[in-house]
């Protein structure tokens, strides 16, 4: 039983010294990582922080306030597609455009936000599902938005242009430190955010929506601000995505890619800002990585090739990566409903508690 | 004469079904008034419309001389009436710091952007939430729930979750609580505990409590008023002496003699 000396502690960063000095140093890690990791896997990088703040934000939605979307790749595309008309159009500034994205997209994410107080469970699924799929096709074919041939991205310049001050950010490891620190203060906010006042109305609504009402929480201002919210992370994202692919079309934003999204955070863990993290990571690079150097490997890389040249589609081996990605989804969700912090949360309940069972 | 709080000609139909059938009652400043009737007679139907989660469809609540029907839950909470439920709803997967740092919801003021740039003990975040687990911590202690405090509310057994109920809904402060059924599943102990916190609740803290309750000990024990119901209309309002000698309670409770 660990002993509190102050409340304070109940909102504290870190409760203890070592754990302070464990975070800097991982932090310090982060920073040091274009060092170890160049080129393809330094873009996955970039890719992967990216799903991690929309990841968080899904958890906001989902896993705190207990409320369904399967239309994120649509907040994701509104962010993208907000963030390159804003900087080509209007000239904005890198930040004021980025923030502005979000900001559009969490109006989406509120209006989405409205039938959520009446279709519950199941039907709000398909709202919102019908949300992601209109806006892919919008954006397929209005001139503004490029249509099919998509959008190219601007020159990633972080400066103020109209105050003479230009930086333009080109290779990937300055993209990388970008984003790393936006990643850290969205992370941040969201912790903040779910540990506060805020955070316990959406678990109240979550876990009980009457008792929430009674006492006091108004389920109009909150799920539509959770909506609002969960969408400003995935618009920050969408923002930050144009730049890392330095490109967007429609079809990027299907259908699939909200479910991926939802699946990142399961397998991470409903609920939990850590397991939004992991779960990210742990997906995009099962996604991306996971059969790269499968040709290497030595008797199964040739009889993988073999196999998927004679019997699958002409992408070959990548019929391989997503059906091992569905059966490690599957296999997560039996053994460990809650995620990858359940695993956590036990194997801490096990070091808390040891020797005693 | 105006009382504190006043319900008149309160009437709920669920299909034809007259639930709660013309039923007034007033009640009156720092009184615990309690409401008993067989299961099925309307009793938890009347809390369901006082706290707003029910639309009567007619009659009026008026407390503090304002008719409150209409109102939606959470602007009801605000008016300063809380509730306890009869099946618990509590925040399962929260400690139970957290339920009751739920029922301050309406006294604290931390908003989306004030809370994610919060940074340090000294930010005004920080400090709304250490002078209101102060308080939460008062009821704790008052409620000697001090042992649970950073346990999951699902983790607790049924008599302690209806404690934290309780918890959770003093932390809101109210001038009104409606108790629904709240030594429901204790043991005897734990019965005589909570009977004694409800009298606190009523001497101490001020509140006015309308208690629904099946322990006729308790009821006895502790009511101002008693006010009886059989299938959603009055039987009869008055003192524990004066109702529990009334021949419709006893029909009632316990049937018809010469049937």
């Amino acid at each position: 039983m660990e002993m509190k000396r102050e409340y304070y502690e109940d909102i504290q960063y870190f409760k203890k010294k070592w754990v302070m000095v464990v975070a800097a140093v991982f932090i310090l890690l982060l920073f040091t990582i274009p060092i170890y990791f160049t080129g393809y896997s330094l873009f996955i990088l970039n890719l992967i922080m990216v799903y991690v703040i929309v990841a968080v934000g899904l958890n906001i939605l989902v896993g705190y306030t207990g409320q369904i979307s399967i239309g994120h790749a649509g907040f994701f595309a509104v962010g993208a597609y907000a963030m390159i008309l804003l900087m080509t159009l209007l000239h904005m500034p890198f930040i004021l455009a980025l923030v502005l994205s979000g900001f559009i997209s969490a109006f989406f994410g509120f209006l989405l936000g409205l039938p959520s107080l009446r279709v519950k469970g199941p039907y709000l699924a398909i709202v919102t599902l019908g949300f992601g799929m209109t806006i892919m096709h919008i954006i397929g074919q209005a001139n503004l938005f490029g249509g099919r041939l998509g959008l190219q991205a601007p020159p990633l310049d972080v400066g103020v242009t109209q105050l003479g001050l230009s930086w333009v950010l080109t290779t990937d490891v300055q993209k990388f430190y970008l984003i790393l620190i936006i990643t850290i203060i969205m992370v941040v906010a969201a912790r903040n955010i779910m540990k506060t006042r805020i955070g316990r109305a959406f678990v109240a609504i979550r876990d009980d929506d009457i008792a929430a009402e009674v006492n006091g929480v108004d389920l109009l201002i909150y799920k539509t601000l959770s909506f609002a919210i969960s969408a400003f992370y995935a618009g920050v994202g969408g923002g930050l995505f144009s730049f890392v692919l330095s490109f967007v079309e429609p079809f990027q934003f299907n259908v699939l890619l909200s479910i991926i999204f939802l699946v990142m955070i399961i397998v991470g863990g409903l609920g939990s800002i850590v397991g939004s993290i992991v779960g990210a990571v742990l997906i995009t690079f099962l996604q991306y990585s996971l059969l790269k150097n499968v040709r290497e490997l030595p008797v199964l890389g040739d009889w993988l090739v073999a196999i998927s040249q004679k019997w699958f589609t002409v992408i070959g081996l990548e019929n391989f990566n997503s059906m091992i990605l569905g059966i490690i989804i599957a296999l997560i969700i039996i053994f460990e409903p809650k995620g990858i912090n359940g695993i956590w949360l036990r194997f801490k309940k096990y070091c808390l508690t040891w020797p005693f069972k | 004469m105006q009382y504190y709080f006043n319900v008149e000609n309160l009437s709920i139909n669920f299909g034809g079904v007259k639930a709660v059938n013309n039923i007034s009652f007033a009640v009156e400043k720092n009184m615990i008034f309690s409401i008993i009737g067989p299961n099925g007679s309307g009793k938890t139907t009347i809390f369901n419309m006082i706290s707003g989660i029910y639309k009567p469809n007619s009659g009026k609540i008026l407390f503090e001389g304002r008719d409150i029907v209409g109102l939606r839950p959470d602007k009801i909470a605000r008016v300063g009436i809380a509730r306890t439920f009869q099946n618990i709803q509590l925040f399962g997967n929260a400690a139970v710091v957290s339920n009751l740092m739920l029922g301050r919801h309406i006294h604290m003021h931390t908003g989306v952007f004030s809370a994610a740039f919060m940074w340090g003990r000294k930010s005004a975040v920080a400090k709304e939430e250490r002078d209101h687990t102060r308080k939460v911590e008062k009821i704790i202690d008052f409620l000697e729930l001090q042992k649970f405090r950073d346990h999951l509310v699902s983790s607790l057994s049924y008599g302690k979750r209806k404690l934290v109920e309780l918890g959770r809904a003093l932390a809101l402060e109210p001038k009104i609580l409606l108790l629904d059924e709240p030594s429901a599943g204790m043991n005897t102990e734990e019965k005589e505990d909570i009977r004694i916190w409800i009298k606190d609740i009523q001497e101490e803290l001020g509140v006015t409590i309308l208690l629904i309750e099946h322990d006729m000990n308790m009821v006895m024990g502790i009511s101002d008023r008693i006010f009886v119901m059989n299938q959603g209309v009055k039987i009869i309002e008055g003192t524990a002496v004066e109702v529990q000698n009334h021949p419709e309670v006893i029909k009632a409770y316990l049937g018809d003699r010469r049937k």
